[in-house]
Parts: C-alpha cells; sequence; structure tokens
C-alpha cells in the first residue's frame, strides 16, 4: 500500500507498506516462496520471534507536520524478540547485528553490550507471544548512522518483486534522499494465520517513509503528483501481490480541498488518531485503473474554496476625492486580522496649510460592517426582540 | 578592446546584484533625488496592482507610467532586477559602440588643410581616443547615479537605455531606426522630442545634404524623417489605446509632465516654486518653465549645426536639468557623454569648482532631506537651497562645455596662438 498525506505547510508524506505472508511450520523450514530466505534463516535458524529495525534519515516536525503515522527515532533503531528456546541471548544478539549490517550494508555490527539494553515495561510483542519474558528482548539505538543508498538497495531486495513492478518502481533513490525525512523499517512476527488461529504465520512487514516539502518559496504552489515526488509513475502492479493499493488522504483541513485526478476507485472513510479521514484509493489490481492510459500519475492539486472575497478599491486624486477601500473578508475564528496600508505624503502648496500643522493629518478612520455566518443566526421573533439583540 | 568592456560589465553587475541584495536596496529605492513621481518602482507594482483589481490604473494620482510599461513589467514582474540590470548593460554598451563610431568617424576628418597652420596639439591623436569608448562605457556603468537608479529599480534606466538607443542608431546613419527609437523616447517622457534636431542634423550631415533653407534636397530629407518620427508616435499611441482601452493616459502622463500637479520633492527647480506660488500665476509659470526646457532647441540649432553631436549632449543635458521631474538617472545619462569631449579639459574654465559643487551637493541632499523631514531642524528651503546649487551647477558645467566647444573651434580655424594686428598676444573672450 502507499499513503499519500497532503501536510499542513504544504510538504506530502509518502508512507509505503508492504506486508509477506510466510505460512511456515515453527522449527521447520520448507519452502520460502515469497518470503526472502536471509531474513527466513533469522527465524529459522536463529531464533528470532519478533525483529523490528528502522533506519531514519532527518527530523519528523510533529509540530508543523503533524502526527508522524509510524514513529521511528533517527538513525538506526533495532529491537527484538528472541524465542524462548535461545540460550544465551546476548550472543545470538550480537550475531544477529553482525547479520543484519550484512544484510542491510548498515553498520549495525557497532552494537554490542555497550549500547544495548533489556527493557522490561516499554516494549510489549507485537505478534503472538506465549508470555513475554524480557530476558528475551534486547533493544539498540545507533543515532549516528546514515541512511543512504546502500541500505535502500537490499531493502528493496527484500521485496517479492524487487523493484521492477507494483509500488516499489517508484522507490528510485535520487528523490527519495533528496527529501525533509527517509525512513525505511523491517518488521517480522508472527501472526495468527487465519481465525481461528490454528496455525501460525510469519509477517514480513517493509515500511518506508518520506516527506517531500517544497522549497520554491512561492505561496499557493502546493500541487503534488507521483511524478514530482518520485520522478516515475506506476506502470503496473506486482502480479505477485494479492492487494495493491494506494491511498490518498483527502480529508479538508483548515478549509482546503484536495483534488485527485485521475478519478479513484473508490472512496473509504476511516477514523484516525481521533479525526475522520477520507481517503481516495486506487485499486492497482483492478482492470479499469490501467485502461486509459498505460502509466498511473496520480495528481493532487490544492484548492481553496472559492467564497465571496470582495475589494473595491477607488484611488485618490490629488485634491480630489479621497480613497475609497470596501473588502469583505473572511476573519478566522480566535485570531487578530490586521489591514495594512502604506502611504506617500505629498507635499502641500502654501495656500493648504490647515492652522497648526505640526500637530499632523487626521486619517479618516475604517468602518466595518460585521456579517454573521449564516450558520450562527437563529430565528428570531424580531417584534418581540429586546434591543441587545439587534446590536 | 571587448574584454576590458567585459570586464567592466561583470564589474558593473557585480556591484548593483551586491548592492540588491544589501539592506541599502530598500533604503535607495525611498530617496526622492532617484525616484521621481514618473518613475518610481512602488507606483509601478501599485499600477500593476490596480490593473489585476480591474481598476484603471490611472484613475488615482499615483500611477504616471505609459502603457507598454504596464505591459513590460506586467510579464516580466518576477524578473525587475534582471531587467534593470540588463536595461543598464545594454545603455553602456550602445554608448560604447556610439564612442567607437564616432572615434572611427574622427579618423576620417582630419581636414587639416581648413585648419590653421599651428593647431597641431588640439587635434585629437588616435591614442588619445583608443580608450574613450571604454572610458565612456565606464563612466555610465560606474557613475553613482545610475547604480542608485538602478537599485531603486527606477524605470528612468529604461528611459535611459531608449535614449541610448536612439543616439546610436543616429549615429550609425538609420534614419528609420533612430526615429522608431525618438518616437519610444519621446512616448515615454515628452521632453525627447527636441532631440528630433540635432538627429536630423546629423543625418543631414551624414547624407552630405547642407543645411540652406532654400535648399529642395533639405527640406525633402527633414520631411521624410519627420514623417517616419510622428508616423510611429502615432503608431505607438495607437497602440497604447488598445492596449487599455481608453486614451486615459494621455492627461495622466502627458498633462501630468506638463501641469506638474505632484509637488514631491525632487533635484529640480519646479517643485518649490510652485508650493510657494500665488493660484492666479501657476498656469503662467508652469509655460514660462516649460517653454524654457524647448526654447533652447533653436538657438543652439542655429549655432551648433556643423557639430550635431555636441548639440545632442547639450540638448540631452538641457532636458536633464530643466525638465518637470528630474532624477539622478537623467544627469548621469548626459555624464556619460562627458568623455567623448575630454579633449576640452585645457579650455575649461571651472571644472574643479564646478565637479566640487555637485559632488557636495549631491553628499548633501540627503542630509538635508533628514534634517528636513525627520529631524525637523530645518525646512524646505534648506532642501531647495542644495537643489538650487546643484542645477546651478550643473548649468554652469555645460555652459562651460559649451564655450569650451566654442573656443576650440575658433582656435582651430584662426590658430593656437592669436594675435592681434599689432602683434601682441590677443585673448578670446566669450561677448
Amino acid at each position: 500500500e502507499l499513503l499519500l498525506s497532503p501536510l499542513p505547510a504544504g510538504g506530502i508524506a509518502a508512507t509505503f507498506q508492504f506486508r509477506t505472508r510466510w505460512d511456515a511450520a515453527p522449527g521447520r523450514v520448507s519452502h520460502y516462496r515469497l518470503f526472502p530466505k536471509a531474513l527466513g534463516q533469522l527465524v529459522a535458524a536463529r531464533g528470532v520471534r519478533e525483529l523490528h529495525l528502522a533506519l531514519t534519515q532527518g527530523f519528523w516536525r510533529t509540530r508543523i507536520w503533524g502526527q508522524p503515522p509510524l514513529q521511528a527515532p533517527a538513525g538506526a533503531e533495532l529491537w527484538v524478540w528472541f524465542q524462548d528456546t535461545v540460550a544465551d541471548v546476548d550472543k545470538a544478539w550480537k550475531e544477529l547485528s553482525n547479520i543484519l549490517s550484512g544484510i542491510f550494508c548498515a553498520s549495525l555490527n557497532f552494537i554490542d553490550s555497550t549500547n544495548s539494553v533489556t527493557p522490561t515495561a516499554s516494549f510489549k510483542p507485537l505478534g503472538l507471544a506465549n508470555g513475554t519474558d524480557h530476558r528475551l528482548l534486547r533493544y539498540a539505538v545507533l543515532p549516528r548512522e546514515v541512511v543512504c543508498t546502500e541500505n535502500l538497495t537490499p531493502w528493496k531486495k527484500l521485496l517479492p518483486c524487487g523493484s521492477k513492478a507494483g509500488l516499489a518502481v517508484l522507490l528510485k533513490a535520487e528523490r527519495l534522499f533528496h527529501s525533509s525525512y527517509h525512513s525505511q523499517a523491517v518488521h517480522i512476527r508472527p501472526i495468527c494465520r487465519d481465525a481461528s488461529c490454528q496455525a501460525v504465520s510469519w509477517e514480513l512487514r517493509q515500511t518506508l517513509t518520506v516527506v517531500f516539502e517544497n522549497f520554491s518559496g512561492t505561496q499557493g504552489k502546493k500541487d503534488w503528483s507521483l511524478f514530482k515526488m518520485f520522478s516515475r509513475t506506476i506502470t503496473e502492479a506486482c502480479p505477485l501481490a494479492s492487494q495493491s493499493k494506494i491511498y490518498v488522504d483527502t480529508s479538508v483541513k483548515d478549509k482546503e480541498l484536495v483534488e485527485v485526478t485521475p478519478s479513484p476507485t473508490s472512496l473509504h472513510e476511516a477514523i484516525v488518531q481521533g479525526e475522520k479521514r477520507t481517503y481516495a484509493v486506487y485499486d492497482l489490481l483492478s482492470p479499469s485503473l490501467f485502461n486509459t492510459s498505460r502509466s498511473l500519475n496520480v495528481q493532487l492539486k490544492m484548492t481553496w474554496p472559492q467564497d465571496s472575497c470582495y475589494i473595491h478599491y477607488q484611488p485618490a486624486q490629488d485634491r480630489r476625492r479621497p480613497h475609497l477601500l470596501e473588502m469583505l473578508i473572511q476573519l478566522p475564528a480566535n485570531s487578530v486580522t490586521k489591514i495594512t496600508i502604506q502611504f506617500e505624503r505629498a507635499l502641500l502648496k502654501w495656500t493648504e496649510y490647515p492652522p497648526d500643522p505640526n500637530h499632523g493629518f487626521y486619517f479618516l478612520p475604517p468602518s466595518g460592517a460585521l456579517v454573521p455566518s449564516v450558520i450562527a443566526m437563529k430565528e428570531l421573533d424580531m417584534e418581540q426582540s429586546p434591543l441587545f439583540t439587534s446590536l | 578592446m571587448a574584454a576590458p568592456l567585459v570586464l567592466a560589465l561583470v564589474a558593473a553587475v557585480t556591484v548593483r546584484a551586491a548592492l540588491f541584495r544589501s539592506s541599502l536596496a530598500a533604503f535607495i529605492s525611498e530617496r526622492v533625488e532617484v525616484a521621481s513621481p514618473l518613475n518610481a518602482w512602488q507606483r509601478v507594482v501599485e499600477g500593476l496592482a490596480l490593473l489585476d483589481l480591474g481598476v484603471s490604473p490611472y484613475s488615482g494620482a499615483v500611477f504616471h507610467e505609459t502603457p507598454l510599461m504596464i505591459y513590460l513589467f506586467h510579464f516580466l514582474i518576477e524578473y525587475a532586477e534582471l531587467v534593470f540590470m540588463v536595461s543598464g548593460l545594454a545603455s553602456s554598451d550602445s554608448l560604447w559602440s556610439f564612442s567607437l563610431v564616432q572615434f572611427k568617424k574622427q579618423k576620417l576628418l582630419i581636414e587639416l588643410d581648413k585648419y590653421a597652420s599651428d593647431v597641431a596639439e588640439l587635434i585629437r591623436t588616435p591614442m588619445e581616443m583608443h580608450y574613450i569608448p571604454l572610458k565612456v562605457a565606464l563612466c555610465y556603468l560606474l557613475n553613482p547615479y545610475t547604480v542608485m537608479s538602478c537599485v531603486a529599480k527606477s524605470t528612468c534606466s529604461i528611459n535611459n537605455t531608449v535614449i541610448a538607443f536612439f543616439v546610436l542608431a543616429t549615429i550609425k546613419g538609420s534614419a528609420f531606426l533612430s526615429a522608431i527609437f525618438l518616437a519610444l523616447a519621446t512616448y515615454q517622457s515628452l521632453y525627447p522630442v527636441t532631440l528630433f534636431a540635432p538627429a536630423l542634423l546629423y543625418l543631414l550631415q551624414r547624407q552630405f545634404i547642407p543645411v540652406k533653407l532654400k535648399s529642395k534636397s533639405f527640406w525633402l530629407y527633414t520631411m521624410q524623417y519627420a514623417a517616419l518620427y510622428l508616423c510611429s508616435l502615432v503608431v505607438i499611441i495607437c497602440l497604447s489605446f488598445f492596449l487599455l482601452n481608453s486614451w486615459d493616459f494621455i492627461p495622466a502622463v502627458y498633462g501630468f509632465i506638463l501641469s506638474v500637479p505632484d509637488l514631491t520633492p525632487n533635484i529640480g527647480l519646479f517643485w518649490y516654486f510652485f508650493a510657494e506660488m500665488f493660484e492666479h500665476f501657476s498656469l503662467f509659470f508652469v509655460c514660462v518653465f516649460q517653454i524654457n526646457v524647448f526654447f533652447y532647441t533653436v538657438p543652439l540649432a542655429v549655432k551648433l549645426k556643423e557639430h550635431p553631436m555636441f548639440f545632442m549632449f547639450v540638448q540631452l543635458a538641457i532636458i536633464s536639468i530643466f525638465k518637470s521631474y528630474p532624477t539622478v538617472g537623467d544627469v548621469a545619462l548626459y555624464m556619460a557623454f562627458l568623455p567623448v569631449w575630454s579633449h576640452l579639459y585645457r579650455f575649461l574654465q571651472n571644472i574643479f569648482i564646478l565637479s566640487c559643487v555637485i559632488v557636495f551637493c549631491s553628499l548633501l541632499f540627503p542630509v538635508l532631506w533628514h534634517l528636513w523631514i525627520y529631524a525637523g531642524s530645518a525646512n524646505s528651503n534648506f532642501y531647495y537651497a542644495i537643489t538650487l546649487a546643484f542645477n546651478v551647477g550643473q548649468i554652469l558645467l555645460i555652459s562651460d562645455y559649451f564655450y569650451a566647444f566654442l573656443r576650440r573651434e575658433y582656435y582651430l580655424t584662426h590658430g593656437l596662438y592669436l594675435q592681434r594686428q599689432d602683434g601682441t598676444e590677443a585673448m578670446l573672450v566669450l561677448k
């Protein structure tokens, strides 16, 4: 899935999530199928029950952008729940960090006892678990780790279709690393195979969050498209995927409407982080999507609704008529609106000097009329209402 | 020759770019010496904003630019700084080419037999004249007046460019281009119409048509040139009418230039007079002041008909001094021509005093403005005193050059060491 969320300050956050499920009996490894063998061996032979590795570059600006979809600290973060069959957890942890360092070309081999801890209360297993023995948990963070193309390439290789088809074709390094925030993560956990939960499957969840900001400086240019963000468009869905969707957050924020082209396959509403949000859904597996054009380039346009903004200005003519400025504006709630006018002083002829000219000149004060919005009006019986309701 | 010019251009661009980015840019663009009601940048922005609002830009008393200028900036508003830098460079380039052509012509005009025998030291040698084009370009590019005018984004730079192109077209002998640029220059600010006379005299000289009132070819050529000029002017004015669909621009631009209703202080002579005048006489004095600009054309044409390029220079200077809303950009334009007449240096009598007057007045302008407007301890008389001194300095400078030019011509034909009938040394006196 790809989730595109326009951010309040004009940027856009793209979150990819790829989930691969491996139906394997624990302990007996038979057939990897779509699950990457390198990670499968960690589960099968190294006694890893849950693995969460996140590589992040940049800083999620919560004050400007809002809540992040997936939290991760800057640098490399690794926390692992081992299976209870593991005898020496520290030795297994050291070996695991070396293996992961080799798989992801990151310097995770610097993880050792000097920077690993065993939290007792902060982390709980995210998958199926038979009780939580905290001695099987290890956590380490390397804040100085830098994420670059060498980390992205092995990450992409873990995907079933690689970067050749589906949503992963958008993941090109030259655009992803020119972003304000980049976070890629790998999560492995055991899940129920079906509703009855008789058997256990392994789920590999690969997520990548990237934030693009527009630094062009011109106000109001907040239009985004897949091509503008990734310099690629999607040509086909991954044939191995059972589900491939793009979600675009089209909720109205601060009176801004988001228009998406081409028209989405469907609309989806959900309550996210306490707010009701609307998502436009593009289903890449539906045949109608690639019917009209061979490639899909989702475009977002931010538009302000055209409410009445009326300005009438009649400039002055010296010694003949004054300025007239009438404006109809909507004042946002709980705010202060300032209107400034720049003026130049003119030299007066000697006959035009008023008495006591050093006193200065008077400006005509503005007069305003408040037009209450229709929603706040109540029906009033005008004949019986007392005086103060008409003020 | 091209390499030093390129170096000068690079230096000029650097200076302007540095000033654009500094905090001085805002300060300079507010100075009344640099931005007049006719060519201030804030007024252009105001006019464009009024146009966007749907109101005619000329409905207020603020905007006095021509419609062609509005449309130029309508499309180039994002690149305004670049436009002004390019126009400055274009002017300097055309002035450079003008001096180059002038210098080449000078080489051909060495008619030694017409001159007296001992005037060899007065004739300009090619060695001396080699560096004049570069000096002209430098004099325009690095003149503080031009730099300030460009940084303030005053449309005076664009007017100067048009006039520079006109001068270049005239000296190259192309009557058609010269008429077109003169029409544009007149359309922008009314006064370059007086440059018609020197341009005509130069083109006649180039065609070897003698200036005699009885000669048919003289009248024929004059009619041709005048027709070209008037037709281009009419075309440009009609184009402006169609751009904005009204004739509002004529009273707003030309009526404003001629009737001087806005009395914002500037480096000219009009504002104080009209602020202190009785209403009864204002029309009379407006006419007198405006005639003053146009009046000198005829006597100068009679005196300088053999030397139309010098006439052009003096006419430009007269326009810059006596126009209704002069700015330092106009002063910079005629000052760029001074290196062309550097051979007159030995005949100039007051050059030191006059250059001191001009420099000191330029430095005192902001001081007295501050004292008048902000400190409140001076009044408009102080500022007008400096304006008067500055203009008197300019007038004396031009008359000094004029006198020097006439003296040199006299010496060329009568010999350098004048002698009276009885053999004693004679002095040349202007009567």
